[in-house]
């Protein structure tokens, strides 16, 4: 079963299934890849509140999605890590090498809609 | 059969039985308590205890261990033993002193016991055989349980201070503060990490200004916590603030070469709050200019 991937404001929401398979992550990123080229958006945000164990595949997956979407000009903000994957993507050395991170969904689409702001206001 | 125990004795050897030896003791328990009392007082174990103290102390020790002989029941000596740890942690009564106490009773028992059986070894060696094992179990009870209550205050006082020493406190919406005192150790680090990301979820936190002016040395390992604390609160959404790092600090940071290029420093709490107030979007205006007020002690005039 694919993640849904809703439309909210102008943004694309995926939410992330509680510990995803890695054919599940690659198949997430082809068809988030499709439909950011079909549809307008303003920002992807990748909601990870389900999410239970990260491991270094995942991390990559995530690390590639924000970058292959960010050369269709939408920035990619992750949230809801948990504080026990934080902890243990800390541990493991596990980066997001830059990806904003928000701390859950209400609080994403707010980093979000503030960049789209600041990018028409200038 | 030697001539010297023909001589002292008529018939084979009679076995020394523990019954025996403990009625011995039984018997001499008044002159032997009394001589315990007195090694014990010139050896100074007993300045600060009453005479009633004292006496009850040498009854106690003595009933205790001879029944301990008597019944080979450690139970008896497992509650004084765990009397005595828990005595000497509240009115700091020194190892010396208890294992004086007993020491000096073995000695005495030992003595006693040399003294009935003299003449002959076997019966001598069988009393001690009785006696000894006993005593020298009665003294690593004792010491098991004085060790065992000295770990127990002293992890009680780390998780004491482990407690008092990471507070989190919410100074305004999204702003959090953790000033840390005291040395940083892995431990420490861990608990302070996971601490401040369940802070940052439940008070949804966007800014933690970490100050470590209470923290006395900060070394690489120390430097690695800080920067793992940030990267896991980046997680998160939130920032981290680093406040307080002394020069010295500083110096010692540089020169063991430590990266902190991703550490947001500030050098005090004030700078780091004025830091986060500016990522967080409050500004804070002073109004004694443009609203003077009166100070309190006019408005109680009125």
């Amino acid at each position: 079963m694919s993640a849904p991937i809703l439309s909210l404001d102008g943004f694309l929401v995926v939410t992330i299934q509680k510990n995803p398979t890695d054919s599940e992550i690659i198949s997430l990123h082809e068809t988030l890849l499709r439909r950011v080229s079909e549809v307008r958006t303003d920002g992807v945000l990748i909601d990870l509140t389900a999410l239970e164990v990260m491991d270094s595949f995942c991390t990559r997956m995530l690390r590639a999605v924000a970058r292959t979407i960010g050369l269709r000009g939408a920035p990619v903000v992750i949230a809801g890590i948990q504080p026990e994957v934080a902890f243990a993507m800390v541990q493991l050395g596990l980066t997001l090498q830059g990806i904003p991170t928000a701390l859950d969904l209400e609080e994403g689409i707010d980093l979000l809609r503030r960049r789209r702001r600041r990018e028409r206001g200038s | 059969m030697g001539e010297r125990d023909n001589a002292k004795r008529v018939g084979p050897a009679r076995d020394v039985q523990r019954s025996e030896v403990v009625e011995a003791l039984r018997v001499a328990k008044d002159t032997l308590r009394r001589q315990w009392v007195e090694a014990m007082a010139s050896k100074g174990f007993l300045a600060d205890m009453t005479e009633e103290e004292t006496e009850t102390e040498s009854h106690v020790i003595y009933n205790t261990v001879l029944e301990c002989i008597e019944t080979r029941d450690y139970g008896g000596v497992e509650r004084y033993a765990q009397g005595v740890a828990e005595r000497s942690t509240l009115r700091s009564m020194t190892p010396d002193q208890f294992l004086g106490g007993l020491l000096t009773l073995r000695d005495l028992y030992g003595r006693h016991l040399f003294t009935q059986y003299r003449d002959d070894d076997r019966q001598l060696r069988q009393a001690l055989d009785a006696y000894e094992p006993v005593a020298n179990r009665i003294l690593s009870i004792v010491v098991t349980a004085y060790l065992g209550e000295r770990e127990q205050v002293l992890s009680r006082q780390q998780d004491a201070i482990r407690e008092l020493s990471t507070p989190v406190l919410q100074l305004r919406d999204g702003l959090l503060i953790l000033p840390i005192i005291g040395v940083l150790d892995s431990a420490r680090a861990s608990q302070l990490t996971s601490g401040l990301l369940r802070a940052i979820r439940t008070h949804r936190t966007r800014v933690a200004v970490l100050d470590i002016t209470g923290v006395p040395t900060v070394d690489s390992k120390v430097a690695n916590h800080l920067l793992q604390t940030t990267a896991a609160a980046g997680l998160m959404g939130a920032t981290v603030i680093v406040t307080g790092i002394s020069p010295e600090i500083a110096k010692a940071l540089v020169a063991i070469g430590v990266d902190l290029s991703k550490i947001r420093a500030v050098g005090d709490l004030q700078g780091g709050i004025a830091e986060a107030d500016r990522l967080l979007g409050y500004v804070v205006q002073d109004r004694r200019e443009q609203d003077p007020r009166p100070a309190p002690s006019d408005t109680e005039k009125t």
